[in-house]
C-alpha cells in the first residue's frame, strides 16, 4: 500500500432501510486536511463514526492509519483523535479535569499529560479558564476544550466533525487558525462541514457528499476548473430567449435557469465574452435588468452537482442548526 | 488489565464530593432517619415489647438498635441502586461516547463505578454507625477493642460485597435503557418490595408463607442478617422473637450475596460489552 493513512472502499452503512452512506471510496494521505462537505443528512457523520469504530463497519473496508476497522479498533482508537459533533463534555468537570481525565483514559504516563496539557491550553488559549467548570464556558471555548482534548494524544489523524458549528464569524476563523497549525506540526486532519468557505478555506482535498454518495471530489481549484474560468448571472426581460442567445456564443459551455435568472458557465475568460453576450441579446431588443460576473465558488459546484443549493438550516423547521448545549 | 478504572473511581469521587448541597444530603438524610424514624417507632414498639416475655440469659435488643442495621442496609441499597445513574446522564448528556471511543476496555466503566458506589456506600454506613452510637444503639455492646475492630470489617465485607451487586445491577440498566424517567420507574418499582419483604425494620417471621420466600431471595435479608450477627452477636431477642445465627448461617449469606453479585455482574458486563452511543 501506499502512504495514504486512511483508506476507504466501497463503504456502505444503513440504518434499517436507510442508506445513509452508500457504495463511498476515498482515500486521504498523511498530512492532509481533508474535508467532507455535504448538507444535513448527507452521511457525513455516519461516515466519521464508522472510521473512529463508534460504528460497526457493515460493508466495504475500512483502515486507518494502517489498521483494519475490523479487526483491529483498539489500534485504530489509540491512533486517531475524535472531536464530536454534538458537545462532549461533563459540564461539572473543570477544564484541567477534561483533560486529565482524557489523557489518563488513554493510559498517558503523568508528566507527558501534564505537559501536554499545557502545551495545548496555551494553544486554544485557555489557560486562565483552567479550574473553571466547562458550564462556565462560551460555545466557543468549550469547541476549543474538545479540540484540545482530541489533540492530547498526539494523535496520527484528528478527526472533526463539523467542528465550527453554531459559531460566530471570529470564533470560527480562531478556530480554523488552530486546525492549521496542528495540521503543520504534522496532524492530518479528517473534517465534515457544510460550510462552503471552512471546506474551501481549510482543505487540501475536498469530497463532496449527498445522499450518502460522493459525488465530486478533488482539490478545491480542481472542483471549481470543473465548472470552467468563470460564471456569469444575468437578468433579463426574457430569459427563455436570452437562455438560447447566449447558447450560440461559442464560449459558453452551459446555460442553466434558476429562480434568480440565468447561469452562464464560461471555458474562456469572461471579461472578454461578456460584452459579445451583452450585444447579441440587446441586438434581439431584450432589456438586461443585471449582469454578475464571478469566479465558481463551491457553491456553485454543489449546485451543479446537485441541482439545488447546499442547505444550512436544518431542513425541517429552517432553524439554523446549533449545537445542543 | 490496565488502571484506568482508577480514573473513572476518581471521577465518581469528584461528582460525589462536588455537589455539596448533594453530599450533605447523602450524609444527612440516613442519620436523619435513623433519629426520626428509629426513635419514634422505638416508643411504639419498645412499648409492646413489654408483653413479650424475655428469654432468660439471653439478650434483649431494643428498637432502636433493631432497625439501626436495617437503616444502615437500607442507605447502601439506596445509594447504590440509584448509583448508575450518573451512566445514563453520561450517555444522554455527557462523555459516554468519550469513554467509549477511547481504548481504554468498557469493562473498566463497569469497575469504576462500582468502586465507587461501594465507597459512597461504606462512607455512608460508617456515619450512620457512629451517629447511631450516639443516639444510643448498643452495637458491640461488651466486645473488646479487637472484637469491634473484626466486627465493623466483617460489616463492611457485607456491606462491599452487597453494594456492588445493586451497583452493577444499576449500571446494567443504565446502559440498556434510553430514558431517566424508564429507569427511575424501575428502581422505584424495585425499592419498595425489597425494603418490606425483607428483615430490615421487622422481624419476618411472622410473614405468611409466600412472603417468607419472597424474603428468602431478597439480598437486603442476607446483608441485614451479616450487619446484626457482627453487630449485635449470634444470640438476642428482639420485639419477641428470638434470633439466633451460626457461623454457617452466616458464611451461606455472604455467599448469596457474593451470587447475587455474581449475577449483576455479569448483567452489567455484558451491556458494556455492547455499549454505543450515537
Ligand atoms: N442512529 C441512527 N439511526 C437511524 N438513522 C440514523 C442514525 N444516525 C443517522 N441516521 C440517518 O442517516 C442519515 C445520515 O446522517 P448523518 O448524521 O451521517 O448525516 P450528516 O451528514 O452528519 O448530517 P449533519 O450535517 O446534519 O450532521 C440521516 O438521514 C440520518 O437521519
Ligand atoms: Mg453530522
Amino acid at each position: 500500500m501506499t502512504d495514504n493513512i486512511i483508506e476507504v472502499e466501497n463503504l456502505e452503512h444503513s440504518f434499517g432501510d436507510l442508506k445513509a452512506v452508500d457504495k463511498v471510496s476515498f482515500s486521504v494521505q498523511e498530512g492532509e486536511i481533508f474535508s467532507f462537505l455535504g448538507p444535513n443528512g448527507a452521511g457525513k457523520s455516519t461516515t466519521i463514526n464508522v472510521l473512529t469504530t463508534q460504528l460497526p463497519c457493515q460493508k466495504g473496508t475500512v483502515r486507518v492509519c494502517g489498521f483494519d476497522v475490523r479487526t483491529a479498533p483498539h489500534s485504530v482508537k489509540e491512533s486517531i483523535g475524535i472531536v464530536f459533533q454534538d458537545e462532549v463534555l461533563d459540564r461539572d468537570m473543570t477544564v484541567k479535569e477534561t483533560l486529565e481525565f482524557h489523557g489518563r483514559i488513554y493510559s498517558m504516563p503523568r508528566a507527558q499529560r501534564l505537559e501536554r496539557e499545557k502545551e495545548l491550553l496555551e494553544l486554544v488559549e485557555l489557560e486562565e479558564k483552567v479550574d473553571v467548570r466547562t458550564k462556565h464556558l462560551s460555545g466557543g471555548m468549550k469547541r476549543r476544550l474538545e479540540i484540545a482534548r482530541g489533540l492530547m494524544t498526539r494523535p496520527r489523524v484528528l478527526f472533526l466533525d463539523e467542528p465550527t458549528i453554531g459559531l460566530d464569524p471570529q470564533t470560527r476563523l480562531r478556530i480554523w487558525d488552530y486546525i492549521k497549525r496542528v495540521n503543520e506540526e504534522g496532524t492530518t486532519i479528517f473534517l465534515t462541514t457544510h460550510y462552503m468557505d471552512e471546506a474551501d478555506l481549510l482543505s487540501d482535498r475536498i469530497e463532496i457528499m449527498d445522499h450518502g454518495k460522493i459525488i465530486a471530489s478533488g482539490t478545491s481549484e480542481s472542483l471549481k476548473n470543473t465548472l470552467g474560468k468563470d460564471m456569469i448571472y444575468l437578468e433579463t426581460e426574457n430569459d427563455e430567449k436570452s437562455a438560447e442567445i447566449s447558447r450560440r456564443v461559442s464560449e459558453v459551455t452551459e446555460v442553466k435557469k434558476t429562480s434568480k435568472g440565468l447561469e452562464l458557465i464560461l471555458d474562456a475568460d469572461g471579461s472578454r465574452v461578456l460584452p459579445t453576450i451583452i450585444r447579441s441579446i440587446e441586438d434581439e431588443s431584450i432589456d438586461i435588468l443585471s449582469v454578475k460576473m464571478k469566479k465558481p465558488s463551491l457553491d456553485d459546484v454543489f449546485v451543479h452537482y446537485t441541482g439545488r443549493e447546499i442547505r444550512t438550516g436544518s431542513g425541517e423547521n429552517g432553524m439554523p442548526k446549533m449545537r445542543r448545549h | 488489565m490496565g488502571k484506568e478504572f482508577l480514573t473513572i473511581y476518581w471521577r465518581e469521587m469528584i461528582r460525589f464530593t462536588r455537589f455539596k448541597g448533594q453530599l450533605f444530603a447523602a450524609l444527612v438524610q440516613p442519620a436523619l432517619w435513623l433519629l426520626l424514624f428509629g426513635v419514634a417507632m422505638s416508643s411504639n414498639f419498645d412499648a409492646a415489647s413489654g408483653a413479650f416475655s424475655p428469654l432468660p440469659g439471653v439478650v434483649s435488643i431494643d428498637y432502636l438498635t433493631f432497625m439501626a442495621a436495617g437503616v444502615m442496609a437500607m442507605t447502601a441499597l439506596f445509594t447504590c441502586l440509584f448509583g448508575g445513574m450518573g451512566l445514563l446522564f453520561d450517555k444522554n448528556w455527557g462523555i459516554m461516547k468519550e469513554m467509549l471511543a477511547s481504548p481504554m476496555r468498557n469493562h473498566h466503566i463497569q469497575i469504576g463505578v462500582g468502586l465507587g458506589g461501594i465507597t459512597k456506600a461504606l462512607i455512608q454506613v460508617g456515619l450512620i454507625m457512629v451517629f447511631g452510637l450516639v443516639l444510643g444503639v448498643t452495637f458491640f455492646s461488651g466486645f473488646s477493642a479487637i472484637e469491634t475492630v473484626m466486627a465493623v470489617l466483617g460489616i463492611f465485607a457485607f456491606i462491599a460485597v452487597f453494594s456492588a451487586g445493586f451497583i452493577f445491577l444499576s449500571a446494567g440498566l443504565a446502559m440498556r435503557v434510553e430514558s431517566m424517567e424508564s429507569i427511575q420507574a424501575m428502581m422505584t418499582l424495585l425499592t419498595l418490595p425489597l425494603m418490606f419483604s425483607s428483615n430490615a425494620l421487622y422481624s419476618t417471621s411472622a410473614f405468611p408463607g409466600w412472603l417468607q420466600a419472597v424474603s428468602t431471595v431478597n439480598p437486603l435479608t442476607y446483608l441485614v442478617n451479616g450487619i446484626r450477627y457482627f453487630a449485635l452477636g449470634d444470640d438476642f431477642t428482639a420485639m419477641g422473637t428470638h434470633y439466633e445465627y451460626t457461623g454457617g448461617d452466616i458464611i451461606l449469606s455472604f455467599i448469596v450475596l457474593l451470587a447475587f453479585t455474581g449475577l449483576t455482574f455479569v448483567f452489567a458486563w455484558r451491556a458494556f460489552k455492547t455499549a454505543k452511543v450515537t
